[in-house]
């Protein structure tokens, strides 16, 4: 009996081509930042050597304070999401809600949310002090636009029959938004929360750069008046992993793909 | 609902209405002492501030050190955006190692770098605008790869059944159909940048609107303050409004 052979792929690379590439590209800035680095092309210290920021890194992370700062931004943020995520989300209800409030009033919101929310910090200054509650304020005015455009266009586009379903069964307005309108509204109110956070988290840690003595703005502006460089990096860095870090945890959370532009 | 050329006047007369009912509100509360005169000032000292700040404050030339830092950013972002944007396309093993990379890189609070940049470039407009640039970047080049990719493949085959070049068929085909999506990327990216752009003039205190607000505030001028801020929220909205519709004009050609 003829033996039939069993179809099987290829054996995959152990690295494919785009890890080869990837691995190229970090390898390259490496070598060139290091190059930079001993050269002296630069000022002293503006780019410092690798090792010496690896040892920043280590030295940040093992300090007690960064992590005391850290809670302090975490908790201005946390704040913020939540008082102004909120006040988006019930707002981004109503508009979507309502045709004749989402022609009279959306507009506002969709000019006023790409402006600079950092020109409103003294404004801030003087309603909250120069406490914690300016940079919530300022967390709380950032996120407040994305969340509310993303709830108002999420809540335009629930499936009629949805609604009808819910008003069939005589639900009230609260559980039509829990059972009904949240749960169909989930992916762009999801979305509307990553930019949100993303715009919280810069206009928190800016308001921290410009005044304050204690969070992680506050970190990387006291390592600028110190020129203490490798310690700015090692804060940038850590700042950005964390940022991508939650904005893609966030993200996962609600079941949100990275699309592929 | 009635309309009047094209606008529809109930909501519009509502939206503006509740605009002049919060402001006539504002007044009455901070004129009754309800609301503290030393924290908000009324809006008609707002009102009346804005002349004195235009004329003294030299708004015209503050408004055009902005523009200029804007404009910067903006010859920065069609180079090397758009440039990477082409490169990616063309490359796609670069594109694919490197595409998730750039879309990290946009969500990550890249403003914060502002204290290095004054390192490197000091309390200039190269800071200024720099911040401005990688703010837009992002943006510009996933949307420079969207458009490009986007391209119906009908339009490429009839480019190559004309026996164009590599050159001729980017120019003649793929550029002009990814047109409109690479100005959204552009749109995005301005308006990026020009929110980094102010809000590091406002943190460094240096160039045009956003140190006018530091400005005023450091000196409590209040009314000021508020009139600037004011100021600044409107050229927002007029840049904003602006391109959008630029950006509804260019659509139909897609």
């Amino acid at each position: 009996m003829a033996e039939t052979g069993r179809l099987t792929a290829p054996a995959a690379p152990f690295v494919g081509p785009v890890t080869l590439v990837r691995v190229a590209i970090i390898a390259a800035v490496l070598v060139i930042w290091e190059a930079v680095a001993a050269s002296g092309l630069l000022f002293r210290d503006v780019v410092p050597s690798l090792l010496v920021i690896a040892r920043a890194l280590v030295e940040l992370l093992t300090d007690p304070s960064y992590y005391f700062n850290l809670g302090v931004t975490a908790g201005e943020i946390g704040t913020a999401m939540l008082i102004g995520g909120l006040a988006g989300l019930a707002v981004g209800i109503l508009l979507g809600a309502n045709p004749l409030l989402a022609s009279a009033y959306e507009a506002f919101l969709y000019y006023l949310g790409p402006t600079p929310k950092i020109i409103f910090f003294p404004v801030m200054i003087m309603w909250f002090g120069v406490g914690p509650g300016s940079k919530i304020a300022m967390g709380v005015i950032s996120c407040f636009f994305p969340v509310a455009l993303s709830a108002a266009a999420g809540m335009r586009g629930i499936d009629r029959v949805l609604i009808r379903v819910g008003r069939s069964f005589r639900l009230t307005t609260w559980q039509m938004v829990t059972k009904i309108y949240l749960p169909a509204m989930r992916m762009p109110v999801i979305n509307g929360v990553r930019l949100g956070l993303g715009v919280a988290i810069i206009g928190t840690l800016l308001a921290e750069t410009k005044l304050s003595n204690k969070g992680i703005g506050f970190l990387i502006i006291n390592a600028y008046s110190t020129f203490n460089m490798p310690r700015m990096y090692a804060l940038l860095i850590v700042l950005f992993v964390l940022s991508i870090g939650v904005n893609a945890l966030v993200g996962r959370f609600g079941g949100v793909e990275t699309r592929k532009t | 609902m009635m309309t009047l050329r094209g606008y529809r006047v109930v909501p519009f007369a509502l939206g503006l209405g509740t605009l002049i009912l919060l402001i006539a509100a504002m007044e009455l509360l901070i004129r009754a002492g309800v609301v503290n005169k030393f924290i908000v000032p009324t809006p008609s000292q707002i009102g009346g501030a804005f002349s004195r700040v235009i004329a003294e404050e030299d708004i015209p030339h503050r408004f055009l050190v902005t523009a200029r830092e804007a404009f910067w950013a903006a010859v920065l972002l069609v180079v090397f955006g758009i440039g990477i944007g082409v490169l990616l396309y063309r490359v796609q093993l670069l594109r694919a190692a490197t595409e998730t990379w750039v879309a990290a890189f946009a969500s990550a609070p890249t403003v914060l770098m502002y204290p290095l940049f004054l390192v490197i470039f000091g309390r200039s407009e190269k800071t200024i605008i720099m911040m401005g640039f990688i703010a837009g970047l992002p943006a510009v080049i996933l949307k420079t790869i969207e458009g490009l990719s986007g391209t119906r493949r009908v339009l490429i085959d009839v480019g190559r059944s004309f026996n164009l070049t590599e050159f001729q068929l980017f120019w003649k085909i793929l550029f002009p159909a990814a047109l409109a999506t690479i100005f959204v990327g552009l749109r995005l990216g301005m308006i990026f940048a020009l929110i980094n752009i102010v809000g590091v003039e406002f943190l460094i205190n240096f160039g045009g609107l956003g140190q006018l607000i530091n400005d005023l505030a450091e000196r409590y001028d209040l009314a000021g303050t508020y009139a600037a801020i004011c100021f600044v929220i409107l050229v927002s909205v007029v840049f904003f409004f602006l391109t959008d519709r630029l950006e509804r004009w260019l659509r139909p050609a897609a």
